[in-house]
């Protein structure tokens, strides 16, 4: 297998407050990764460094083998790694199908109403509610929404910021269980930062445990999973 | 009874104008939360080209057309060159930037046109069929011409993917810049259409103001009445504001406070807006769900 993303080495600081220190990791084309950690650990900071937004990065962040340290997010973006932020980055005051649109905005090709096809398939309840502004949508719903907005990128790499946080166990079930479908129907790759440790050791097929700043255990999620000190410190049995 | 609606009809005239360069500030308040104070001289400046365009000989509408892409490209050259440098600046960083960009204009047109008062033509010719006793075909032009660029900026924002860009990079740079929009660039392009719309309004006001350096001072100040008025980050509101103040401005001037104190409608407005309902008529609290 093959990483479709690789980070060697990767600093990365707020100002002169440094949160990451020498992290490396890796994500497999196809796989899904989770990064596990207690709040403030730099899961967060991650995905963020990934994106070139809001944080000084040094090191070497290889994307589909590519460097993309030190390139703007914009053009990171545009590569096909699509973020759904902390906070969703929903565009409130625009409608559901707006935010669709702009999903797609630097793809070239005309296929957009076949991926609202797609869409429907996978939420068919918010491809309901098109002409509805978003900043009305419940959590569930806005959550979807941000998750069908990085799809409309038509990605090779999803990075996800808690898509579970402040919702109801059962929607939190449900986006789960159609981010599997997603990975496996079409091979989008998958980094997934999760505070509910179980759900994400169920879904990735690898994880990296974050503690200020260090990864201290990498390895599959299955393993990772039955360990005692994890499962003690994450899972709480 | 026939003097009121004179009044009336001609205040909707001048309405047009403090419309567009209301909604010029609102574009670029929108986009950056600043007030551009050099939006006038902006204005002012561009209707110099259009008239140095006339004076070589190119025909009004020609030059009325170049002059539109002469602003559109100078704003964009403004915001790229001048502030984006002191984007990420404090408040009144920006603001002294702006009021340095309206003293340059002022001396530079003056420096390169002259501050002798020069007349601007109008386009619509005074003996026109759709003149009247209420409104002189130039006024009836102006708001014409006003309706048509208030209803293509609408177009654009609201049905090309362009126009959808620039309103998420207004609304959320962070979230625009993950789905691969240049933000910069659009903030670009907002200062460039702001700048031809308020080059439009310019080139209307100058054949009844005349032209001279200081020729769009006086109309700003309605401008920012109107933005205010409207909610500053209005669009609807700004346009609805100006012709608002356009209409308050003749009556108040022909019936209240008499014409040499017409200007104090826009400060008593301004002033009253702040007081009274910071968020304007149709500015809004921001809700949102979490």
């Amino acid at each position: 297998m093959t990483a479709i993303l690789e980070l060697r080495n990767v600093d990365a600081a707020y100002g002169p407050t440094q949160v990451l220190k020498a992290l490396n990791l890796a994500v497999e084309e196809g796989g899904i990764s989770t990064l596990l950690g207690a709040n403030g650990a730099g899961k967060t900071t991650i995905l963020r460094a990934i994106c070139n937004m809001m944080v000084c990065v040094s090191g070497e962040i290889r994307f589909a083998g590519v460097r993309i340290d030190g390139k703007a997010t914009e053009d990171i973006a545009r590569l096909g790694v699509a973020h759904v932020p902390d906070g969703r980055g929903t565009f409130l005051d625009l409608t559901v199908e707006e935010n669709l649109r702009l999903g797609a905005y630097t793809r070239r090709d005309k296929g957009i109403g076949t991926d609202f096809d797609r869409l429907r398939g996978y939420f068919p309840h918010l491809m309901k509610r098109l002409r509805q502004q978003a900043g009305t949508l419940s959590g569930g719903e806005q959550q979807m929404l941000a998750i069908s907005r990085a799809l409309m990128l038509r990605p090779k790499l999803l990075l996800l910021d808690e898509p579970s946080f402040g919702l109801a166990p059962l929607v939190v079930q449900e986006i789960f269980r159609i981010l599997r479908t997603i990975n496996r129907n079409e091979g989008v790759s998958i980094l997934l930062v999760e505070q509910n440790a179980h759900l994400a050791l169920e879904l990735a097929d690898h994880a990296y445990l974050i503690e200020t700043g260090c990864i201290v255990m990498g390895g599959p999620a299955g393993i990772i999973a039955r360990d005692d000190a994890t499962r003690r410190a994450y899972l709480g049995y | 009874m026939q003097g009121f609606l004179h009044q009336l009809l001609s205040g909707l005239a001048n309405g047009g104008i403090y419309a567009s360069l209301a909604l010029a500030l609102v574009m670029i308040y929108q986009a950056t939360h600043h007030v551009n104070f050099a939006q006038g001289a902006m204005a002012m400046f561009s209707t110099y080209i259009a008239w140095a365009l006339i004076d070589t000989g190119f025909s009004y509408w020609a030059a009325f057309g170049l002059t539109l892409l002469f602003s559109f490209l100078a704003g964009v050259t403004v915001e790229r060159i001048i502030i984006r440098p002191v984007e990420r600046g404090p408040a009144l960083t920006i603001v002294i930037v702006f009021v340095g960009l309206l003293l340059i204009l002022n001396s530079l047109a003056a420096w390169i046109f002259g501050y002798t008062i020069k007349s601007f033509p109008s386009p619509f010719p005074s003996t026109a069929w759709y003149g009247s006793k209420y409104l002189s075909p130039h006024e009836v032009g102006m708001i014409a011409v006003t309706l048509v660029v208030l209803i293509l900026v609408f177009l654009f924002f609201r049905f090309t993917p362009l126009g959808l860009a620039m309103r998420a990079a207004a609304q959320n740079p962070v979230s625009s810049r993950l789905v691969g929009i240049r933000v910069g660039w659009m903030l670009a392009f907002g200062w460039g259409l702001a700048a031809a719309i308020g080059g439009v309004a310019g080139m209307m006001a100058a054949p009844i103001v005349y032209l001279d350096p200081d020729m769009m001072s006086g109309i700003l100040l309605y401008g920012f009445a109107a933005a205010l008025l409207g909610g500053i980050d209005n669009p609807w509101g700004a346009v609805l504001g100006g012709f608002f103040v356009g209409i308050m401005e003749n009556i108040a001037g022909a019936y209240v406070v008499g014409t040499e104190l017409k200007l104090t409608v826009a400060l008593v407005i301004i002033v009253g807006v702040l007081v009274f309902k910071p968020a304007g008529l149709f500015g809004r609290t921001l809700v949102a769900r979490v």
